[in-house]
């Protein structure tokens, strides 16, 4: 399979005050890729999930998704004294979308807190996410002649639903469903988006092992059936070693190591982040 | 405009902020505790001035007296209706409880009406506070002198309190972080209805103050008042107490000259005006402070 | 039930409704309260419609309701008091030669009021919905106020009357007048909900940034839900003034948008039937059934206490409390109207269960 590169996130640093929570990340994801990114707690991993997402715009980096600069910022006024990352001139053009902008672009999310639209069916929180590609404006929409649209977005919200094993549920309040259902079902929902690239953020928290082989077993599904690359922060190590092509690991928000599986099992370095040094 | 007519509007406008400011201090206060917008508070300003008719009027109570029934019954409203209506929804979503607000303010409205009529009544003259004095060529009545006295002279204990003591730490904590305030041990619904105390206290004295120079008043007189005075306190920084004193003052004084100037009908859609344009471009006000919320 | 029954079963209820306005309408004389009630509940719910389009579905949290209500009504009667009643109304200030010789028919009066209304919220939107919640309810409140004042202010006066106000408002044509146009108004709303766009409102109440996460514009979307409800607002408040055939802008105080806010927490915040129900409901009570407690009474001798004016107003103020503290849900909750709801409830079929989760 040919690398081409669909995601690329340069010098990316986001600083909070003083605080510098994402130091100068840089990472590459190409087409067809699972690519995992793992620390301890703390060490800015949903930091670089919202920077990439556009929840948070950088302090100073890009990001380019499939041949577009997608985000990208340079320290200016406050920032610009208090900045303590590095390249600090490399960056001159300030492009700050709303997350939705990026969503459009075909980057899709889950959340580490469940984020659910808890009042609603499962049937509906799948289909609001159909309503970013909508064609129809609100007067076409209220008066129903958007029937065929309509239509089509149900259908394909049915059918994620029977292949995330949720159609039994369609008509149940999402709050009311099991742990693990709401998890597929807010990887439904992202993938009712059609992304490109999947962001996934402790999709295998609170599973047992049994459920987190499933889990593996699923997304490597989906990453062929739905043609999606693939970023995941997890914790799990058996998930992540298990189904990820490379791995980023991050700590104090700064990249300490990245390779491929085997090679990430067996460097000190990060031995030592997750476990600590003998004193 | 001569010097005395500008000195004697600027008395005017000192004395109204500086009502406005304590009336503002309640609001501020109980925001930065509660995160809740007290829509009562002005009503609560409203009925502590007729607690006052009620106890110099219909029971010619001396007015030392009065003026600590009055106090004491206000502040008395003020915790019991925190205890009612507040404490009940403290883990509802914040849609309920600014509905409960709203919807005390409604009843303390509708209960003044049926207790007290909605004909204006006449605010007692306490005759210390009318006698007339003369200043720097201006005459003008005790009390509009007085008020800015009385004004920083609570704000400065009150301040002392805030800092020295540690119930004042306490309420630094709670406003800073709820929940780590209630894990550190600090007896939450003290510091609440404490915070409510105070409010209520120095709303009370406002009424008194506002009150007495002004020929009556009526079930709804605590509304605009109210109004304003959250203006004054999102204007100088919600949550914050010096914030809350300053904007007090600036909307007196511009709402004194702006009346001064001829244009007395539009000086309350400036005040309104300020607020919108205090949200749009420094939403945290004068001395606020920044939230921000974790992803 | 099939989709037909279902489509049987509310006609024949549409039916029935309108078998009873007009028998109120053929059998009851020209001043009996149930008349007015009728008419004045179908104008609130319009009101409460709109205003829960905005906070019940959308999550946005107005208090700008009276404000929208006032530029409808006003813009209604300015464009519609005819040319011969100018002078009588402007007799004070004269009336501005924009307008002396303009009096358009009813129709374009209303559509024109939702649209001035529609557009002060365009204009004042963008700023104001960036706003959090609490500061959101605060910036909408200082506009109505600004809105009430301005309208009456020394500037319009040639064009408002300044704080006398406008009167000889020409009123309904018939007396089916306000119910044909607040249906209408209604169902487009309930359409707008079901629509995909609907469901986006809705997300962003849920969730915000979850909404966002998932495609969702915020700003745009946010505006338009403000947008067309307050489109829908200033036509609630062209019906008012038509109901009242006079408005000063003592007609539309905080009061009012409070009073409204009250129908659409006791109806439930999110929806549209409880809305509905509730508006009848209250203004039933408010207006007619609960009169008594503002007389005094007495039985056998004794005066009963409590009983005397402005009674009623205490007892709905408590109630309203009872809901909030007690009855968040409101009557309906978020739950509409449905023939598959009613017949569950008369055959108790057993629903799915599933784990709460918090």
């Amino acid at each position: 399979m040919s690398k081409q590169n669909l995601l690329r996130v340069s010098d990316a640093t986001m600083q909070f005050g003083g605080v510098v929570a994402l130091n100068n990340l840089n990472l590459e994801l190409n087409k067809g890729e699972i690519i995992g990114l793992i620390g301890p707690n703390g060490a800015g991993k949903t930091t670089a999930f919202n920077v990439i997402t556009g929840v948070y715009s950088p302090t100073n980096g890009e990001i380019t998704f499939d041949g577009e600069v997608i985000a990208s910022n340079f320290p200016h006024g406050k920032m610009k004294a208090l900045y303590a990352g590095q390249n600090a001139g490399k960056y001159t053009k300030s492009v700050v979308p709303t997350p939705d902008k990026i969503t459009k672009k075909g980057i899709a999310r889950t959340f580490q807190n469940i984020r659910l639209f808890k009042d609603l069916t499962v049937f509906e929180n799948v289909l609001i996410a159909k309503h970013l590609n909508i064609k129809s404006n609100v007067f076409a929409a209220t008066f129903m002649l958007n029937r065929k649209e309509e239509q089509q977005m149900r259908e394909e919200t049915m059918e994620l639903l029977k292949i995330l094993d949720l159609e039994t549920h369609k008509d149940d309040i999402a709050s009311s469903l099991p742990y693990g259902k709401q998890r597929h079902l807010e990887i439904a929902r992202a993938l009712a988006t059609k992304p490109k690239l999947l962001l996934l953020d402790e999709p295998a928290a609170g599973m047992n092992p049994q459920e987190s082989d499933e889990l593996k077993n699923f997304v490597a599904r989906i990453r062929d059936d739905f043609n999606l690359s693939i970023l995941t922060i997890e914790h799990h190590m058996q998930f992540v070693m298990g189904i990820c092509d490379r791995i980023y690991v991050l700590d104090y928000g700064t990249l300490i190591a990245e390779g491929i599986p085997s090679e990430i099992q067996n460097n000190p370095k990060v031995i030592e982040a997750y476990l600590g040094v003998d004193e | 405009m001569t010097a005395t007519a500008f000195f004697s509007y600027c008395l005017a406008g000192m004395s109204i902020g500086s009502i406005y400011a304590l009336i503002a201090i309640g609001y501020t206060m109980v925001y930065g505790i509660l995160r809740l917008i007290n829509f009562a508070h002005g009503d609560i300003f409203m009925m502590a001035a007729y607690f006052m008719i009620f106890a110099m009027v219909d029971h010619q109570i001396p007015w030392y007296f009065s003026m600590v029934i009055m106090i004491v019954s206000t502040v008395l409203l003020g915790v019991v209706i925190e205890k009612l209506a507040y404490k009940p929804l403290r883990n509802a979503p914040r849609m309920s409880i600014m509905i409960s607000a709203i919807g005390v303010s409604y009843l303390l409205q509708n209960l003044a009406t049926y207790l007290f009529s909605a004909l204006p009544k006449q605010y007692p003259s306490i005759p210390v506070l009318n006698k007339t004095i003369a200043l720097g060529g201006v005459s003008t009545s005790l009390v509009t002198f007085i008020t800015p006295i009385i004004t920083i002279l609570f704000v400065v204990l009150l301040m002392l309190l805030i800092k020295y003591t540690k119930m004042g730490m306490a309420m630094r904590a709670v406003s800073k972080d709820f929940e780590a305030a209630q894990l550190m041990g600090i007896k939450i619904n003290s510091v609440i209805s404490f915070t409510f105390v105070i409010g209520c206290f120095l709303a009370a004295v406002g009424s008194m103050l506002y009150f007495t120079p002004r020929p009556s008043v009526f079930p709804l007189a605590g509304s605009l008042p109210g109004l304003k005075c959250f203006i004054a306190a999102v204007f100088g920084g919600i949550g914050s107490i010096p914030g809350a004193v300053v904007g007090g003052f600036i909307i007196g004084f511009s709402e004194t000259f702006i009346k001064a100037a001829g244009y007395s009908e539009f000086s309350d859609v400036f005040t309104f005006v300020l607020l919108i344009v205090v949200l749009m471009f420094r939403p945290t006000g004068l001395f606020g402070e920044n939230l921000a919320e974790k992803v | 039930m099939t989709k037909k029954s279902k489509t049987i079963c509310t006609i024949i209820a549409l039916l029935v409704l309108a078998g009873m306005i007009v028998s109120v309408n053929e059998f009851t004389s020209q001043s009996s309260m149930l008349r007015t009630v009728l008419q004045l509940g179908s104008i609130y719910a319009l009101a409460a419609v709109s205003m829960n389009l905005l906070n019940g579905f959308t999550g946005l949290f107005s208090l700008g309701q009276a404000g929208f209500m006032a530029i409808g009504a006003y813009t209604y009667a300015v464009f519609t008091i005819p040319v011969n009643s100018k002078p009588i109304v402007y007799y004070l200030y004269g009336v501005s030669d924009l307008l002396a010789n303009v009096e358009l028919p009813s129709w374009v009066g209303l559509i024109l009021a939702g649209l001035m209304a529609a557009l002060l919220a365009a204009v004042i939107g963008a700023p104001v919905l960036r706003l959090k919640s609490d500061y959101f309810a605060i910036a909408t409140l200082g506009f109505s106020e600004i809105v009430r004042i301005l309208v009456a202010s020394s500037p319009f006066n040639t064009i408002t009357n300044g704080s006398l106000g406008l009167k000889l408002i020409p009123g309904y044509h018939s007396y089916y007048t306000p119910f044909i146009i607040v249906f209408i108004c209604i169902v487009i709303i309930a359409l707008l909900i079901k629509s995909s766009y609907g469901r986006a409102f809705k997300a962003i109440r849920e969730d915000e940034i979850a909404a966002e996460a998932m495609g969702i514009n915020l700003a745009r979307h946010k505006q338009l839900s403000f947008i067309i409800s307050s489109f829908f607002a200033g036509i609630s408040g062209a019906l008012l003034a038509m109901y009242l055939g006079a408005v000063t802008s003592t007609t539309f105080p905080i009061m009012l948008t409070y009073n409204i806010l009250l129908i659409v927490v006791i109806g439930g915040i999110g929806s549209i039937t409880g809305s509905i129900i509730s508006a009848f409901l209250i203004t039933a009570a408010k207006e007619w059934w609960l009169r008594f407690l503002d007389q005094t009474m007495i039985i056998a001798g004794i005066h009963v206490p409590f009983l005397r004016t402005g009674f009623r107003m205490v007892v709905f103020s408590v109630i309203l409390m009872v809901v909030v503290l007690f009855w968040r849900r409101g009557i309906m909750g978020q739950k509409e109207f449905s023939w598959d709801g009613i017949y569950r409830f008369f055959t108790r079929k057993s629903r799915k269960g599933g784990a709460v989760h918090e």
